[in-house]
């Protein structure tokens, strides 16, 4: 079916039985077609057949989601393109309340007959599993927003731009790469617009329309006589912008060692730097296990935040509703009611944020229709806060939800998921050349690589993609085998120094896992270069 | 939509060919209908149905192909997705890699299909949590699971004549239980083909027994340990290995089975003996389908042989340039073992630490797959053939390599996730640091 049609069909009424035999919206692929959003008002026409037959049925809440998600994602390595592929995926969900307890049903193919039907299946699911509450479900209060709408801020579409254009960029680096000596060269763009509605029986119809990316590559370099192989991967961060992000701009750049990028990136020229560095890897000598500095770059510590901090801080998982998956948090409540849990040093303050323009959390309301907002979670070191929805929020004694729910897909029901959480800058100016110079025995960390922590977020380990000996304030070479490994408490109080806001980027978790059935949400986690005094380090080498 | 007749696909991937211009094309159609049951603190949190089937197909002028999908299947719609399909393969760049589509064959019939779990419903969900709740409350535990059942279809046909179709059923139970104070935890999780094989109360006494058991962890010193691995510890360790069953990366000289000097390790003595790896479709217990996506037969393929490698998976492209067979990749493997149960294991050791489960494991060092992680719900220390007192956790660093190099003894295998493996005392393992985690 054309669009015009399409519209055509709709047009006349949904009541229209004809509707019934005729899918309202299919799935072609065709990206042109589907950047033109489909139209708010048919949308609405669409949720509040759901609505009206849920509550027909006996539900009390009733939300309805309909998205449309967009992915294009491209691969290739050396000097060829290995796929392109655009997917897209369409349907509705459906969320009840009935009973006091909550239901759920999804469909892709969209008449009024089959809506209303799902509506009724979610309804009849509350019922049955209604039996096995505790508790009814509690919902924080929620205004209707009345119909509104919201838009990534973005200066280019990254579906608009030509397929032709983002081959020959990422061709363009394998082959900076491969005229720099690397034997393999992957390197890939992950592009994603969701396109989502939301409506409830509170009164809102939120139109949204979320634009991501990723750039990135591994550059590998294999030294044949002694069997070693390097990699090398990019130091791109995933962002919640358009494809202008793939646009250098000196002023979004700050030299150093080698020259690393805030809110725009030389793709080309972190791929010729990349070469640079697996060469150099290769030569490197093991790290001798022991206590060290660490002076650790942005690329690497959104990663550890998002591992220590993040996820520690999500109170569903605090009170036990991830406890058979993703595990439960230390920062249990007790810790929180005594506001003096001493989370990190004094200088060290995390901010819960949805609306950091860049970002990947950046929405204008979250997938249960609430605005979007930021609020302090660790402040001056102190446990002040976590991250909640609406039947969680009475718990904290919070009037409101703080907008954290969320769903990768029509098909998934909406819950907890992280707001971007990120360490605020230090307030006295400070580069990353500085800090060093204070450091005695360190190593100096950049990019993220290997990295695991326990169920309830106090043993981690991670490592990275360079790390460089530091001794008597001067950088040296490269060092392998590196990991650190410490307790959340003890690294966050281990901070001594951060740098000013000049440093400050955002890192970001593209495809983190969560929830049964698994979703992935992207979340981006700000920060300056850090200082942590005598970390553990230890050594991963070994033969087989 | 959701589940469609062998007949019914095969009259849609028909339609869809017939319109086809393109030197090559293949297409392929998928279904699923299902629904899941999630709990928590003791009561159910979200609980959903899911339908839904697919279309995608693949055109290919000379070595350019496009690709596209649709959820569409009327006449108009099918002609649309395939012309938007050779619209994009025009546009791609020619692939050097592309292996012309397999010809017309025959496929055995899997045995992937069970009718009981094809039935289950949202009572028959809300019932077997019911039961598993029952036994946490009665422990006075807090329990928190999932079930999940699905039945899908997947079906293939190509403009060389090829054409398969597959169904398969599958339901899995995972629960954790954990004390009030939460100073112990239990985790069983299980997956079938048939639903009558499920039985969520005898689990939740398992997990039960783990968690009341594990209560009041002891510290003691991270280092070199001989452990007993349940199999779901086992299945943790070996998933990360499997995968780098693969010719090409190894010969390309980035994978752990690459060798010094060049080529792989196939036909090198890299496990300790005892050690025989293989997949098998008609496994009872793990059936799995008789063919795969590129429209290869999946078949038994034995991958370690008393401790040799003795085959690597070949992409068709792969297979073509080194002249030999391709073989699909290692898919639902089954590592055999012996007789002995996991309390005879206990009862042979002398001292060493029994894990229940791994947790959050990632890759180190891709060369010699080191893996880092954690034992998680349920580590014991053993004396003297006795498990004397629970451990707090420990974090691993680890490499599977080294770990089948150890082998001491295996016990009876058993289906874990995705794979059979046997429970396994391993000498040596390496925690390096504790965890506060429970």
């Amino acid at each position: 079916m054309r669009r015009r049609d399409f519209l055509y069909v709709s047009g006349i009424g949904v009541g229209a039985s004809m509707l019934q035999s005729i899918p309202v919206i299919g799935r072609d692929i065709a990206i042109e077609d589907a950047l033109i959003p489909v139209d708010a008002s048919l949308k609405k026409k669409l949720a509040d057949i759901a609505l009206n037959a849920a509550r027909s049925k006996g539900a009390t809440y009733a939300d309805v989601r309909i998205g449309r998600y967009l992915n294009q994602f491209l691969t290739t390595r050396e000097t060829r393109v290995e796929s392109i592929s655009n997917t897209e995926s369409y349907g509705m969900g459906i969320r009840v309340i009935a009973n006091g307890s909550w239901g759920f049903a999804a469909i892709d193919n969209l008449t009024e007959d089959t809506i209303a039907k799902a509506a009724a299946s979610a309804v009849q699911i509350a019922k049955v599993n209604s039996k096995l509450l505790t508790e009814p479900v509690r919902l924080a209060p929620q205004k209707g927003y009345g119909e509104v709408s919201w838009t990534t801020p973005f200066e280019k579409n990254s579906f608009e731009i030509p397929i032709k254009e983002k081959t020959e960029l990422l061709l363009a680096v394998n082959d900076a790469a491969l005229k720099g000596g690397a034997n393999f060269v992957n390197s890939s763009l992950f592009l994603v617009n969701e396109q989502k509605y939301f409506a409830s029986t509170e009164g809102s119809y939120i139109d949204q329309d979320i634009h991501r990316l990723w750039p990135t590559f591994t550059v590998t370099k294999i030294d044949s006589k002694s069997g070693k192989f390097e990699t090398r991967n990019s130091l791109s961060s995933p962002m919640g912008m358009g494809y202008e992000y793939l646009n250098p701009k000196k002023e979004e750049e700050i030299d150093g060692l080698f020259t690393i990028y805030k809110k725009r990136y030389n793709m080309l020229e972190d791929a010729v730097t990349a070469t640079r560095h697996v060469d150099e890897k290769l030569r490197s000598k093991p790290v001798e296990p022991g206590k060290y500095d660490l002076i650790i770059d942005p690329t690497n510590l959104f990663l550890t935040i998002h591992e220590s901090v993040g996820h520690p801080s999500e109170l569903d998982r605090v009170l036990g509703y991830e406890a058979n998956y993703a595990g439960t948090s230390f920062l249990t409540l007790d810790k929180w009611e005594s506001k003096k849990f001493n989370f990190g040093s004094k200088i060290v303050n995390f901010e819960a944020d949805k609306t950091e323009k860049g970002s990947l959390a950046a929405v204008g309301y979250d997938d249960e229709g609430v605005k979007c907002k930021n609020w302090d979670i660790i402040k001056d070191g102190i446990l002040v806060n976590y991250q909640t929805i609406r039947d969680q929020a009475h718990i904290l004694g919070l009037p409101e939800s703080q907008g954290c729910c969320y769903a990768d897909s029509w098909d998934k029901v909406q819950f907890q998921r992280m707001p971007n959480v990120s360490l605020k800058a230090g307030k006295t100016p400070l580069s990353a050349n500085e800090m060093v110079k204070n450091v005695e025995k360190g190593i100096y960390i950049f990019g993220r690589n290997s990295y695991s922590i326990d169920q309830q977020r106090y043993n981690f380990q991670f490592s990275g993609q360079l790390c460089f000996e530091v001794n008597d304030g001067k950088i040296g070479g490269l060092l392998k085998d590196v990991a650190y490994q410490s307790n959340t408490q003890e690294f966050w109080n281990s901070c001594s120094a951060i740098c000013d806001e000049k440093d400050y980027r955002l890192g970001g978790s593209f495809f983190d896992g969560k929830g049964q059935p698994s979703q992935v949400s992207a979340v981006s986690h700000g920060c300056a270069t850090t200082l942590f005094k005598g970390v553990n380090v230890i050594n991963t080498g070994r033969k087989i | 939509m959701g589940i469609i007749s062998k007949a019914e696909a095969q009259a849609i991937l028909k339609k869809a060919l017939s319109f086809s211009k393109a030197d090559e094309c293949e297409v392929s159609l998928n279904g699923t209908e299902g629904g899941n049951i999630r709990y928590a603190r003791n009561a159910v949190s979200t609980a959903g149905d899911i339908s839904t089937m697919g279309l995608a197909i693949s055109s290919t002028f000379g070595k350019k192909t496009g690709s596209a999908t649709i959820n569409e299947f009327d006449d108009a719609s099918l002609e649309k997705v395939v012309r938007r399909s050779e619209e994009l393969a025009q546009l791609a760049p020619p692939n050097p890699e592309y292996v012309s589509l397999e010809g017309p064959k025959t496929f055995a019939e899997s045995i992937t299909y069970n009718a009981a779990t094809a039935a289950i419903n949202p009572d028959i969900r809300a019932e077997a949590v019911r039961k598993s709740l029952e036994v946490a409350k009665a422990a006075n535990l807090e329990a928190a699971g999932f079930l999940e059942n699905s039945t899908s279809f997947r079906a293939i046909m190509n403009s060389k004549g090829l054409f398969a179709y597959n169904t398969d059923t599958d339901v899995s139970f995972s629960v954790t239980t954990r004390n009030q104070a939460g100073t112990g935890s239990g985790y069983v999780s299980e997956s079938f083909n048939d639903i009558s094989k499920l039985d969520t109360l005898a689990l939740t006494k398992v997990a039960s027994a783990k968690a009341n058991g594990s209560a009041g962890a002891r510290a003691i010193e991270p280092g070199k340990y001989t452990v007993i691995l349940e199999p779901l510890a086992a299945s943790d360790m070996l998933s990360n290995m499997v995968r780098g069953f693969d010719a090409r990366s190894a010969e390309e000289g980035r994978s752990f089975m690459s060798k010094k000097g060049g080529g792989t390790r196939l036909g090198e003595q890299l496990f300790n003996e005892q050690v025989n790896i293989y997949s098998d479709p008609f496994n009872a217990d793990l059936p799995s389908g008789t063919w795969n996506g590129d429209g290869l037969p999946q078949e038994k393929v034995t991958w370690v042989e008393k401790g040799v490698v003795k085959n690597l998976s070949y992409s068709r492209y792969w297979a073509q340039q080194k002249n030999v067979k391709p073989i699909a990749g290692a898919n639902r493997i089954i590592m055999e073992g012996g007789t002995a149960s996991l309390e005879d294991l206990i009862k042979s050791t002398e001292k060493g630490i029994l894990v229940t489960r791994f947790w959050y494991i990632r890759s180190v060092d891709p060369q010699t797959l080191l893996l880092t992680g954690l034992t998680r719900d349920g580590t014991f220390y053993i004396e003297n053939g006795k498990i004397m007192f629970p451990v707090k956790n420990f974090r691993f660093n680890e490499s599977p390599i080294i770990m089948l190099n150890n082998v001491e003894a295996l016990g009876k295998p058993q289906r874990s996730g995705n794979m059979i493996v046997p429970p396994m005392k391993i000498r040596d393992f390496t925690f390096s640091s504790l965890s506060d985690a429970v």
